[in-house]
């Protein structure tokens, strides 16, 4: 179902990886009550911060493409959360009320 | 993710071949699995699961390390037998749905391009037009025609298929004489249980639309809630 527009977000991240760019992939491994992105969502994530593809309806996107720049320098793969029940809810929260978690790599 | 391992993803995506992208969320390790592997029974599970379901399996602590199986599926198909009244709003509203519709019918003043503008006509007859299409797990086949002569050639194909769904349009008593034909045919009352009769949710369907809204609503039920 989600095939075709995950595929596209995947095919850029190989492109841009293919023209020399850094690339991390962010995917959606859980969400928590009403969150606006399925499991299995991604954002893909160029080393000059131009993104595609989404993990939520807009919210935690800025957030997310900062780890990802982060997990470029180290190679190291991370799991991040965000929701009201973070601390953090008070500036990234979901406005839904959802939680969700986030697995984010580097494309090797 | 390694890029050897993306890469395998999209050529799978790109054959149409089902996949399953295991990931260790604590290691980021990745493994790529077709249908029926896995190392352990429950990671066959996880993995057949994710991709009936088509959607994420994701393991928790208490076994091992978490574990993220996500699936990359085929795209979902939808035939329909018959380019009558029907099959014009069920075209269009399985396509909105994100179907791919191909519509097969051998007599040409049914299947004009006119009827259905950017629907796929396959004008052969049905059992060879089935055929050629490959039915797989992500295939809805619904026959409209009401006439054994293209029905029953296309439902010999479907029936020896993975297609999740396969129904007729058609009266209760259509449907118990052509359950006869198919019996008569060699098929077990097994294998004709997949055939769902007649076809569509009960709504109170009356226009074509309605019936249309019905038989999608049924696909979609079958897909989502096995």
């Amino acid at each position: 179902m989600a095939d075709q527009s995950e595929a596209e977000v995947l095919t850029a991240a190989r492109e841009w990886k293919a023209a020399g760019h850094r690339v991390a992939l962010a995917t959606v491994v859980k969400t928590w009550g009403s969150s606006p992105r399925p499991a299995g969502s991604h954002l893909a994530v160029r080393d000059d911060s131009f993104f595609l593809g989404s993990v939520s309806g807009g919210c935690v996107e800025g957030r997310v493409v900062e780890e990802a720049l982060g997990v470029m320098q180290t190679g190291e793969p991370k799991l991040v959360e965000f929701g009201v029940s973070n601390d953090e809810a008070w500036e990234v929260g979901l406005a839904c009320g959802g939680r969700v978690e986030i697995f984010v790599e580097a494309l090797e | 993710m390694k890029g050897e391992v993306l890469a395998e993803v999209l050529d799978a995506i790109a054959a149409k071949r089902p996949i399953v992208l295991a990931t260790n969320l604590e290691s980021g390790e990745q493994r790529l699995l077709g249908p029926g592997d896995g190392e352990t029974d429950e990671e066959r599970v996880h993995v057949s699961t994710a991709l009936r379901l088509d959607r994420p399996v994701t393991t928790e602590a208490d076994a091992g390390p978490r574990r993220f199986y996500q699936p990359f599926n085929p795209p979902l198909r939808m035939v329909l037998v018959g380019a009558v009244h029907i099959a014009q709003p069920l075209s269009v509203m399985a396509t909105l749905a994100g179907y791919e519709v191909t519509i097969v019918d051998p007599r040409t003043a049914f299947a004009a391009a006119e009827r259905f503008p950017g629907v796929t006509l396959n004008l052969s007859w049905p059992d060879e037009a089935l055929e050629s299409l490959d039915l797989d797990a992500r295939c809805a086949v619904v026959t409209l025609t009401h006439d054994p002569k293209l029905d029953d050639p296309a439902l010999g194909v479907a029936l020896e298929s993975d297609a999740f769904f396969i129904g007729c349009l058609g009266s209760k008593k259509t449907h118990a004489t052509r359950l006869k034909r198919l019996r008569k045919a060699g098929f077990a009352d097994a294998e004709l249980e997949r055939i769902r009769g007649p076809v569509g949710l009960p709504i109170g369907s009356r226009s074509p639309s309605e019936i249309a809204v019905s038989v999608l609503a049924q696909v979609i039920e079958s897909l989502r809630k096995p």
